[in-house]
């Protein structure tokens, strides 16, 4: 019974969540906030049991799925299912948006509003992550970024107006064009007479799409929204061009939100690229796909320089957050079973490592009030914990091997380089730079003499050890073993890869 | 749960059926679990010492020490059982069957790429006495550091610190593939660079200097070791396998496929991952971090930084040294070469008693990477052996000499220590003589094959260029034993010439003991002749050469004896002359060494600023990748976000536009009317407060148009 159900639970538990909170007055925070506690801890919980109970790793394709007939008059339906993709992701979201309530645990401001909104977010994030209906899907994505303006927008720093309204509408932007695609494939399958929106069935249908030849201003249905699509979900992840609302947000941002931002957020393009980009428009991909690795190889040592060359705390982890989703696009473009791997589990461990990195930011900003590298120095006399859990996470995200930055990276790179070995080479480099500029900040923050108005900082407490040790303990445990995640993955990624093999050949 | 992750795979079968019965018989069932156990005992320490070990009686010192122990003793027994066996073809993976690990997917179903890698114990006679060697080395420093570190801020990170460090060595020497070794070879990278800095994060005075000198350190070997990764790669690519034994056969058939012809690509792939060994072992161009390392506790240098970390580079080497085309060998022999001279200039110059020690561990290395690219990999090995026990004596001694002068360096400042400190004296002077290869000591006989080595490689090569490591060496040897002499006779000799050296002290029992074991490893461990004293100037008998033998042998029996009687000669020589010189030095005062310096003038100057790469690496390499980071910072700030602000200006201009049009042509309608002011108020307002419902009207209309072109294509 419960197992049925499943999937709905976690998407909608936190919703559960948001209307208590609603219910209950605003000037009872403990109330509040413990309610939030519950349901994301709840939805935790069931994502665990996701994970070690129903969850079948046997199975590549998906499992547990719900359906039930939605708006039938367009032939949408209500359809969640989970596989191997989505199943890291969706135990991720769940962590990082329990961590995050802990994060919150100061925020004064209109609490009620701002915890109702969390929960709003943690619907939309899981809805995206579980859903199989392309319009489900759009519902969910846009169900998240509403929360997501007004989080940065109210509870932001001093020019957290203009970083809200870049993020909506950029974020707007990549939707509008979403919805194009949406729309276009809708019609292509059938539209009133058949069309669906039902992702496996457009998945079979776009074979025949990628072998019709003809063509509109040049280009053919496919490429057309492989390219809309891509641009949609280009922005999420950011992509090179389109990064720069990611810095201008998390610097705004206040902690939590900037966790959930750099640590599941940005996956979800990434998700979205795996899940319905690739999949609809295989002919594109492969014929494009050496576009996609330059973009990715970009990212990577463009985002790793431009990190280097901050002196903002957070602004620097926000770049190094493109450098590392260059990985990402690099392994996916790439396309073997080892880059696919790697670039998918890369998804999981920046969500971990940079979600700590944020963390680690947020306890510095907490206690001095500012985030300038160069004006800190020597904290790691007062704070030895902090700087213990600190080293972890950035060793984490410079990709050190026993840590699970490395097992992702180097796999996305072992994987690329049978593709694309020049680009694997030159995204070296990025490796390089990102180590440079995450030693120089420990450096800058953790060594030397400690200046005398710091004397008095305390060490973290036991509420932002509770957040940053989830995080370090994955970040062990997934270096480790990484077969714990990878072994989940294997069987769907493959699926995939050997579909898109059947499109184009080869 | 590691149970079901290591699974059991057959061995691949070796050699004669015999030998593997006999290795069979010695090794039982339970080797592989014995043989895990050394890594993991100091990794469980570690694990103990890093979440408890502050509240530990002694904050835990002797938690990481007693595990080294125990684990010093498994490694030493297994390798008195290998002694015993005496089989240069031993492979423990021929005799017993030994647990692999499949490391990414433990589904034995997916095997495509990596997911069917698997790792798995590679136990022959170079990892039985290198595993011994580590193992026992790092006991000592451990036990060492109980002494030394007494009073250090923060004692239990740096025992944590140094367990964590030789679970990753000895889990490296025992590793059967690449990726593995690349993985603790990395570990090892991190670890260096937390004892480096050891002092940075000091809670009573943080040295700054031990900050940059950390990330120097890291920083540079990871070029090295990115290097090796590309390498890797390339490897990986071409034979889809990580494993030392399948990739030694995959690169025999590919180039026995070839006619005998070494790829290009293939020369390529050895001289990156050579690169990464040029790192680790602080190899010219790569060996500016090691000088600078030591900025860490002198425990660190002597085991990461001499004995150990940086000998895994020559271990990386003759581990890959199948796959080394001969133009890739060439370079390895020739930067080796090199930097066995080029490092031993520089030592002569320096008077901080550690720095030489350091520029003279990196003159070593260079000789056993000299001695591998040459062919000479058991030289090679043997001299690592050799060398781990006189220059971690040498570094522990000068731990010593410092501790015992309160942490005094300069070697101008001591003087006449040889009655304060005689243990310390003793030890430090018969390791000299061992690392200058007098008779008798452990370094002669590894260094003198070394040398042989090289020559023999020449003579069968011919030309120049291969008679080029030869010389390089010997030179190299006459200056080596010049400096070492200088560092005795400064440090030991003469009178005090400073008021710390007038009060030094010997150092307690935990220091003096790893000295003693050491010292005696520097006198005997090359040969053990005590029971035979003639057989000390015999030929062979060494016993790492005859265990271990080169894969390749370039010239006949015949030839190899007289080279090595002429490098006998050349060593002999340049060790006696060395001697000589710094007797009249520093000895005897004939000479002045003041005068000299000031007569070479600017000559003497470069060398005494290590040839300047310092300053050059800082305004090429740093500086540049300085300024390109600012420009890609400053680029991303104007012209990447610049152009979306301007797109948002146009956006926003357009819907002010809009707003005008509206006010001025539906509203002055309405104006007319006579409702104008309330309903233009209400307007302007939404304009201020609202902008955001007018960028997304835009985008929408222009998303609609373009839908339209799609919807219109699609019908």
């Amino acid at each position: 019974m419960l197992t049925d159900h499943l999937l709905s639970l976690i998407t909608f538990l936190p919703l559960v969540g948001m209307v208590l909170i609603l219910l209950i007055p605003k000037d009872r925070l403990g109330a509040i906030r413990w309610t939030a506690a519950a349901a994301t801890g709840v939805t935790l919980a069931l994502s665990c049991w996701l994970w070690f109970g129903p969850f079948d790793a046997a199975i590549g394709g998906i499992q547990l799925r719900e359906s039930a007939p939605w708006i039938p008059a367009f032939n949408i339906h209500y359809t969640m299912g989970v596989d191997g993709l989505s199943l890291p992701l969706v135990f991720l979201s769940a962590l990082i948006h329990f961590v995050a309530v802990f994060a919150s645990w100061n925020i004064k401001k209109q609490a009620k509003g701002y915890f109702a909104l969390l929960m709003l977010l943690e619907v939309g994030v899981n809805g995206v992550f579980l859903a199989l209906d392309f319009f489900l899907f759009y519902v969910f994505w846009e169900i998240m970024l509403l929360p997501m303006y007004f989080l940065i927008g109210i509870w932001g720093g001093e020019r957290r107006e203009y970083a809200a309204i870049k993020f909506f509408l950029y974020t707007l932007a990549g939707s509008v064009l979403m919805l194009v695609a949406l729309v276009a494939i809708w019609l292509k399958s059938g539209g009133m007479s058949g069309g669906t929106f039902d992702l496996l069935v457009l998945q079979e249908m776009a074979r025949n799409w990628a072998a019709d030849p003809s063509t509109f201003l040049g280009m053919k249905f496919t490429t057309w929204i492989f390219w809309f699509l891509f641009i949609g979900f280009a922005i999420k992840i950011p992509v090179f061009p389109f990064h720069t609302w990611l810095p201008d947000a998390h610097v705004q941002a206040p902690t939590p939100i900037s966790v959930i931002l750099a640590g599941i957020l940005l996956k979800l393009g990434a998700y979205g690229m795996l899940r319905i980009n690739f999949p609809l428009a295989p002919d594109a991909f492969h014929h494009f796909a050496y576009a996609l690795a330059v973009l990715g190889a970009i990212n990577i040592v463009y985002g790793a320089y431009v990190a280097m060359g901050q002196t903002d705390f957070k602004r620097m982890v926000a770049y190094s957050s493109v450098s590392h989703m260059g990985y990402f696009l690099l392994g996916a473009a790439a396309w073997t079973f080892t880059g696919l791997n790697g670039a998918t589990l890369q998804l999981f461990t920046h969500g971990t490592s940079s979600a700590m990195l944020f963390l680690i930011v947020g306890v510095v900003y907490d206690r001095l009030h500012h985030r300038n590298l160069n004006d800190f120095g020597g904290l790691g006399k007062r704070m030895p914990y902090y700087m213990g859990l600190s080293i972890v996470g950035m060793f984490a995200a410079l990709g050190l091997p026993g840590l699970s930055g490395f097992i992702s990276e180097a796999m996305t790179l072992m994987g690329s380089y049978q593709v694309y070995p020049v680009l694997v080479i030159v995204s070296t480099l990025g490796i390089l730079m990102t180590a440079a500029f995450l030693l120089y900040a420990i450096q800058r923050v953790f060594l030397g003499p400690l200046p005398e108005k710091y004397e008095s900082v305390p060490d973290i407490n036991g509420r932002e050890a509770f957040c940053m040790i989830p995080f370090a303990f994955l970040c062990v445990l997934v270096g480790v073993l990484p077969s714990l995640i990878l072994d989940k993955m294997g069987p769907t990624l493959e699926l995939l890869r050997d579909q898109l093999a059947a499109v184009v050949g080869g | 749960m590691l149970a079901s992750l290591l699974q059991h795979g057959a061995g691949t079968a070796g050699h004669a059926a015999v030998a593997a019965g006999a290795a069979a018989e010695a090794f039982g069932p339970a080797t592989a679990g014995w043989l895990l156990a050394v890594p993991l005992l100091p990794l469980a320490a570690w694990v103990v010492q890093i979440l408890v070990g502050r509240w530990l009686p002694r904050q835990g010192d002797w938690l990481p020490t007693g595990a080294m122990g125990a684990a010093a003793v498994i490694a030493i027994w297994h390798f008195v059982k290998v002694l015993a066996l005496h089989d240069p073809e031993f492979d423990l993976a021929a005799a017993v069957e030994l647990p692999r690990w499949k490391f990414f997917f433990s589904d034995p179903s997916l095997t495509t790429g990596l997911a069917g890698f698997s790792a798995g114990i590679l136990y022959d006679n170079v990892s039985a006495a290198l595993l011994a060697m580590v193992a026992l080395v790092s006991f000592l420093v451990h036990l060492f550091s109980v002494g030394y570190m007494q009073g250090d801020s923060r004692y239990n990170v740096f025992f944590s610190n140094l367990a964590l460090f030789t679970f990753a060595m000895l889990a490296l020497v025992i590793s059967d593939n690449l990726l593995f070794f690349f993985v603790f070879w990395e570990i090892m990278g991190l670890c260096s660079y937390l004892l480096i800095g050891h002092l940075a994060a000091d809670r009573k005075e943080p040295k700054m200097s031990a900050a940059w000198a950390s990330m120097k350190a890291f920083m540079t070997t990871r070029i090295g070791d990115i290097c090796l990764f590309i390498g890797m790669m390339m490897m990986w690519k071409a034979f889809g396998t990580l494993s030392f034994r399948e990739l030694y056969a995959a690169v025999e058939a590919h180039v026995a496929g070839h006619g005998g012809d070494w790829s290009p690509w293939l020369t390529g792939a050895g001289i990156m991952m050579f690169l990464g060994a040029v790192g680790k072992s602080a190899q010219f161009p790569l060996h500016v971090w090691l000088p600078d390392a030591m900025e860490g506790p002198t425990p660190v240098s002597a085991m990461i930084h001499a004995a150990t970390m940086v000998a895994a580079g020559v271990y990386l080497t003759a581990r890959i040294y199948l796959l080394l085309s001969p133009t890739a060998q060439l370079v390895v022999a020739c930067v080796g070469g090199f930097t066995a001279l080029f490092a031993a200039t520089i030592g002569i110059t320096q008077f901080d008693i550690k720095k030489v020690l350091a520029w003279s561990t990196i003159s070593q290395l260079g000789y056993m990477i000299c001695a591998i690219g040459a062919g000479g990999v058991a030289a090679g090995l043997f001299h690592m052996l050799t060398h781990a026990f006189f220059k971690a004596c040498l570094f522990l001694g000068s731990g010593s000499v410092i501790h015992g002068c309160h942490h005094e360096q300069d070697m101008r400042k001591m003087g006449g220590l040889r009655k304060k400190m005689p243990i310390t004296y003793l030890a430090m002077l018969v390791s000299t003589l061992a690392i200058s290869g007098v008779p008798l000591f452990a370094g002669y006989y590894s260094k003198d094959t070394i040398i042989a080595k090289a020559l023999e490689r020449g003579l069968a090569e011919g030309g120049l260029i291969w008679a080029l490591p030869f010389w390089l060496l010997v030179v190299a040897a006459a200056i080596t034993s010049f400096y070492m002499f200088r560092l005795i006779f400064m440090t030991f000799h003469g009178r005090p010439r400073a008021h710390c050296s007038e009060h030094a002290h010997e150092s307690p029992w935990t220091m003096t003991v790893p000295l003693i074991v050491l010292g005696t490893l520097a006198v005997l461990g090359g040969k053990f002749w005590l029971l035979d004293p003639l057989g000390a100037f015999s030929a062979g008998g060494e016993w790492f050469t005859e265990l271990v033998h080169d894969p390749v042998h370039f010239v006949d029996h015949e030839t190899a004896h007289h080279a090595h009687l002429t490098a006998m000669g050349w060593s002999l020589a340049a060790a006696g002359g060395g001697i000589f010189l710094s007797c009249l030095f520093y000895l005897w005062r004939r000479l002045d060494p003041a005068r000299v310096a000031a007569a070479l003038g600017a000559c003497y100057r470069l060398v005494y600023d290590k040839y300047r790469f310092d300053e050059l690496y800082l305004a090429t390499v740093v500086r540049g990748s300085l300024v390109v980071s600012h420009l890609a910072a400053w680029l991303d700030r104007t012209f990447v976000d610049g152009l979306v602000n301007a797109v948002g200006r146009i956006m926003a201009g357009l819907g002010t536009a809009s707003a005008a049009t509206d006010r001025v042509v539906v509203d002055g309608a309405v104006n007319f009317v006579g409702e104008a002011t309330a309903a233009a108020g209400q307007r302007l307002r939404r304009l201020q407060t609202g902008r955001i419902q007018q960028y997304a009207y835009f985008t929408f209309a222009g998303a609609v148009v373009l839908a339209a072109v799609v919807l219109y294509r699609v019908f």
